[in-house]
């Protein structure tokens, strides 16, 4: 970050009340946001107690009887907290392990094309999966995978890929093929966009000296694209930790039915389905808080690992 | 690096040589590679885009069979008839419009300002604001509380909820501060109040017009934000009347809910076997307008978000 070195050196000491005389224009522009971000983010996270509390109407949600780690307790010895973490984290570590590359692969292969023309078209035709929405995409897996006369699966079965009479949508254990496939899909080359950018920022100097020492085009990728994405790859990996439990709850709610649930409820659909749709605030609320104090951890993990490796981390 | 090496020692110029000739096959695979891969690529997003095009206009009867695999066969246009037909659609439409116009705008209102401030390299609660905003990408009150919060406010069932709901985003809101941070150079800041300038007309005057590229950044991913949102309407929002784009769809094509308008003068069987070729219709009619945005910024939206995201 630039910057600090443009505060004016003055040498005297300035109180609080100075600096908000002298930067109450500035504040007047981040007060709408900060004011949004206090009442959306950090009133839930106060509110976020009544994991510990039993719920009652009158009383709000501060004010009910104090009960520790009641909930918590009760979420730990149901049958649903093994199930629920093992699917969360299934997903969620499936999701990075073949998601996270595949942008990074993509930009690659971008960037190595040498026809325009074919570069932009594939470029453009890339992004296009992302402005479709969760609930069109779901419905495009219900078709194209369908059990019967879906086009993708009969093309599968006919490779040989799946079994002749295998339910895609319908069965557990397809689906979280199913769920990081169809991430992959969509938002492949929306991810690369970022991948491309720093690519673009390499010097080609770097080129002509690698041509000159005979690197063939595979050791100039190896040895000057892909250092270049590293410091990108690092915090985006981080990000993508931290949100080790966030499964979206968008899509796996929307791909969920009866036969697959064994292995779609996820963290985020029970929040759902115990806090909201069944009204059990306090019960929801604490698994809700167990899942964000872990993703918590995991960033904080990530990151320390990443500066140990690196140098370079998000904090 | 090993340049200089390499060219001080003239006695390897031949193996160079050598090697330049050796890596010219390998160059030509990898290439050839290169393009395989890209076409495979391009196939695979393509293929289901283009399936949704003709199953859409293709007899249904045919398309459940799975005799449409490459062009579309017995062409139709019942679908879109229904769609163009259908009064819940339109409705989620209006709202859907209602619900990006007016929220995207607000997005923008309080984005920009708030990021502007941020990027004052003078500005001494910098870093602590910062902290505040960041702290929230990473930890979070839950789904229950808020939702709480949201009902204590009184906002449920209401339009206002689906147009303030995540006014700022943190993320967005560090793109857009590092645009202004890294583009638009600071002398112009020291000339402008040298004039007399506030920071609201430096605001107004200079950085709004100078950031373009960021601004259509943050309109394409706040935009398509509103447009595709299904989750939050589902969550505080439980009246048919205000029920964005997105649920409507939900409804027709993930519950399977009847398509009912217009069918008055079809025959029963008839409907049936056309009732997915509307679905098809419906995926096209509700994913074209929010495309159609893309082509409009995307001169900028490349730049923007280079210089946003990758110095960030």
């Amino acid at each position: 970050m630039r910057g600090n070195e443009r505060i004016i050196q003055t040498g005297k000491k300035k109180g609080i009340g100075w600096y908000l005389a002298h930067d109450w224009q500035l504040w007047v522009m981040l007060l709408p946001a900060v004011v949004y971000i206090f009442i959306f983010c950090y009133i839930p996270m106060y509110g976020a107690q009544l994991a510990f509390r039993e719920y009652s109407f009158e009383t709000g949600i501060t004010g009910g009887k104090w009960v520790g780690f009641k909930y918590f307790e009760q979420y730990f010895n149901s049958s649903m907290f093994g199930s629920t973490l093992r699917n969360t984290f299934i997903i969620s570590a499936t999701s990075i392990i073949l998601g996270f590359p595949a942008p990074i692969i993509l930009a690659l292969i971008i960037n190595q094309l040498r026809n325009a023309k074919w570069k932009r078209t594939v470029q453009t035709t890339v992004y296009i999966p992302y402005f479709i929405s969760t609930v069109v995409l779901v419905s495009m897996i219900n078709v194209l995978f369908a059990k019967k006369g879906g086009v993708l699966s009969d093309f599968m079965k006919m490779l040989h890929l799946v079994p002749e009479n295998a339910n895609l949508i319908g069965q557990a254990k397809y689906f979280v093929g199913m769920y990081v496939g169809s991430g992959i899909w969509q938002s492949m080359g929306w991810n690369s966009i970022i991948y491309i950018a720093a690519l673009s920022s390499v010097d080609t100097q770097l080129y002509d000296a690698a041509k000159i020492d005979g690197a063939n085009r595979w050791q100039r990728v190896r040895h000057i694209e892909f250092p270049v994405l590293v410091p990108t790859i690092m915090i985006l990996l981080i990000m993508n930790m931290g949100g080790i439990l966030n499964v979206g709850f968008d899509k796996v709610f929307l791909m969920q039915n009866s036969l697959n649930l064994s292995a779609s409820q996820v963290i985020s659909t029970y929040v759902y389905d115990v806090g909201v749709k069944s009204s059990q605030f306090s019960f929801g609320s604490a698994v809700g808080l167990f899942t964000n104090v872990v993703n918590f951890i995991f960033l904080l993990a990530a990151n320390w690992a990443s500066k140990k490796i690196t140098g370079s981390g998000l904090m | 690096m090993t340049v200089t090496k390499g060219v001080k020692d003239l006695r390897k110029t031949e193996v160079r040589n050598n090697k330049i000739r050796e890596t010219g096959l390998s160059d030509r695979i990898f290439g050839a590679l290169v393009i395989v891969l890209s076409i495979l690529c391009f196939l695979i997003i393509l293929y289901p885009l283009w399936f949704v095009i003709i199953a859409s206009i293709s007899n249904s009867d045919l398309v459940n069979q799975g005799k449409v695999t490459l062009w579309p066969v017995d062409v139709r246009f019942y679908g879109f008839q229904q769609v163009f037909q259908d009064s819940r659609i339109w409705n989620g439409y209006v709202n859907t419009i209602i619900y990006v116009v007016a929220g995207t705008a607000l997005n923008l209102a309080v984005t920009m300002p708030a990021a502007y401030a941020l990027s004052r390299p003078d500005f001494r609660a910098r870093n602590v604001v910062m902290t505040y905003f960041v702290f929230t990408m990473y930890f979070s009150g839950g789904l229950v509380p808020l939702y709480m919060t949201i009902s204590n406010l009184g906002l449920i069932s209401t339009k206002w909820i689906l147009i303030i709901f995540v006014a700022v985003n943190t993320y967005n809101l560090i793109i857009a501060r590092t645009f202004i941070q890294n583009s638009i150079p600071n002398d112009l800041y020291e000339a402008a109040i040298l004039d007399g300038c506030s920071h609201f007309t430096y605001f107004w005057k200079v950085v709004i017009p100078l950031s373009k590229a960021v601004i259509s950044v943050e309109l394409l991913y706040y935009g398509v934000f509103h447009w595709n949102d299904y989750f939050n309407a589902l969550l505080y929002n439980y009246k048919e009347s205000n029920e964005p784009l997105q649920m409507v769809l939900r409804r027709i094509l993930l519950l399977n809910e009847a398509f009912s308008s217009g069918s008055g003068g079809v025959q029963g069987g008839y409907a049936q076997s056309s009732a997915d070729q509307v679905k098809y219709a419906v995926m096209i009619v509700s994913t074209v307008p929010i495309l159609c945005v893309y082509p409009f910024v995307q001169k900028y939206f490349e730049k923007g978000v280079m210089i946003g995201a990758v110095k960030g």
